[in-house]
């Protein structure tokens, strides 16, 4: 049977033998691309050739925001700036004691011979959209390479940690949330100073604490932060507050789910992290080690 | 109410334009355009896959226009928009393309319901394969609100043709002079 769309003369190959043609190489580009990421070259020329399509769709919400600034009146304003006053007067207690506390533990750690851990510099990025891939929690910031961006630096908003860059594009870069199924954090309870690692559900707002033991400190209302042993996410970041703790005594471990601090659909504006300053050496790493487990174990 | 293909641009008896290339690649631009403006998450599942939407109409209507090549291309496009594992898009759209220029004629055929009925069963063929490649590469099902975005599509599908017809509807009746 020949195949329909086809003029009376026969040009080139088949319908079929295109489709399997198609199939094959988009089957070769996934393999490649879900087991050995060897694809991330390509993937940036096409990125590139996507950037104004990205920032032309991206301009009539810009263009409406603007107008809507452009109306807001002037009491909304005047609430907003009371509000901010008021955030300021607030804060400034803290801000002060930070300073004191900053040169107090300064002095402490070179009492103790330790090095202070130097300030991460930071980068403002915009959120250009969310990822519409329905199987994974990930966002689009406006920074890319060319800002000197890297995968694996972490991003965090005024509230707390929203999650980690993944992937690095000349102009933009790929956020995974901290909600995405692939991602953990290492946590602290910041009330019992309990450690845990918390992982992604998948869904929006939602985090889950496993094998933590059913007799466990946790109660509903804790904050988790950041424990920093990871070190991708500097010590003491706000992660989630524990909304739900499910104990029962039949299983080992009690279920706890937690809603994360930070919300990316609330804000626009995120804070992209340094690296983390280099670590010691892995002590499992050290030759000493590396000789006493080589050595055969006594009877 | 029928359809017939006889080369010409010809749509439910009517007479249309004949297409120019220039306007299939303004109304991929405007498709990709629409799949990329920034939406919140609980939209943007509501949202049809313009794209696919199309490239469906192009395949359907004027099937020796546009092949698989460019179905292949858009998907690659999309892969890097969308975050998603790259030729998950591109398998698709060639998969769907291909689907649309086979049963172009039948499609032509039907009244506008049956046509919907097909257009809809297509797209969501087209997601179920971007779910199961999904799901290959360990990935959990999201649910059946997954779908949903393309029976808008299907919804949307009647105003689609009309949108895509209207710059190729004559200016003058067929009997003036």
């Amino acid at each position: 049977m020949q195949a329909s769309g086809q003029p009376i003369f026969k040009r080139g190959p088949s319908l079929l033998v295109r489709l399997a043609f198609f199939t094959l190489l988009s089957l070769v580009l996934m393999v490649s691309d879900s087991r050995f990421r060897y694809l991330e070259g390509i993937r940036s020329v096409v990125s590139v050739v996507l950037y104004p399509l990205q920032q032309a769709a991206a301009m009539p919400g810009i263009v409406l925001a603007r107008t809507g600034e452009f109306f807001v009146t002037q009491a909304a304003l005047y609430r907003e700036n009371e509000q901010l006053h008021r955030e300021s007067l607030l804060n400034a207690p803290k801000l002060q004691r930070l300073q004191v506390l900053e040169a107090e533990n300064a002095q402490l750690l070179r009492l103790i011979d330790a090095k202070p851990a130097p300030e991460r510099t930071t980068i403002i990025a915009e959120i250009l959209y969310e990822s519409r891939d329905a199987f994974t929690r990930r966002v689009v910031i406006d920074h890319g390479s060319n800002d000197g961006l890297h995968e694996g630096q972490a991003v965090i908003d005024h509230v707390g940690v929203i999650g980690q860059i993944t992937r690095v594009f000349p102009f933009v870069s790929e956020v995974t949330l901290i909600t995405d199924k692939t991602q953990s954090v290492p946590v602290q309870n910041a009330r019992s100073g309990l450690r845990s690692v918390t992982f992604g559900t998948g869904h929006d707002g939602a985090l889950e604490l496993r094998f933590i033991p059913v007799n466990a400190d946790m109660q509903i209302g804790d904050v988790l932060v950041t424990s920093g042993i990871d070190g991708t996410y500097p010590a003491g970041l706000p992660v989630a507050t524990v909304a739900n703790i499910e104990r029962n005594a039949a299983f080992a471990f009690a279920r706890i789910t937690c809603t994360p601090s930070a919300g990316v659909s609330s804000f626009n504006r995120v804070v992209v992290l340094s690296d983390a300053p280099a670590r010691p050496p892995n002590p499992l790493k050290d030759p000493v080690q590396d000789k006493l487990k080589k050595a055969p174990a006594k009877p | 109410m029928s359809r017939s293909s006889l080369g010409d641009n010809i749509q439910g008896g009517e007479i249309l334009l004949p297409v120019r290339t220039g306007y299939i690649l303004l109304t991929i631009l405007a498709a990709v355009l629409l799949d990329l403006v920034p939406l919140p998450k609980w939209i943007s599942w509501v949202r049809p896959d313009f794209i696919a939407l199309t490239l469906l109409y192009w395949g359907i209507f004027q099937p020796r226009r546009l092949g698989l090549l460019p179905a292949w291309l858009l998907g690659l496009l999309m892969d890097v928009a969308d975050a998603t594992l790259f030729g998950q898009h591109a398998l698709a759209y060639s998969a769907l393309m291909f689907a649309a220029i086979f049963l172009h004629r039948r499609i032509q055929m039907f009244p506008l319901p049956y046509q919907m009925a097909h257009v809809g069963a297509l797209l969501l063929a087209q997601q179920a394969i971007q779910l199961l490649v999904r799901i290959a590469d360990d990935s959990e099902f999201p649910g059946l609100t997954y779908f949903v975005s393309s029976l808008t599509a299907t919804v949307l599908w009647p105003a689609v043709m009309a949108a895509f017809n209207a710059p190729l509807r004559r200016r003058s009746g067929p009997d003036d002079v």
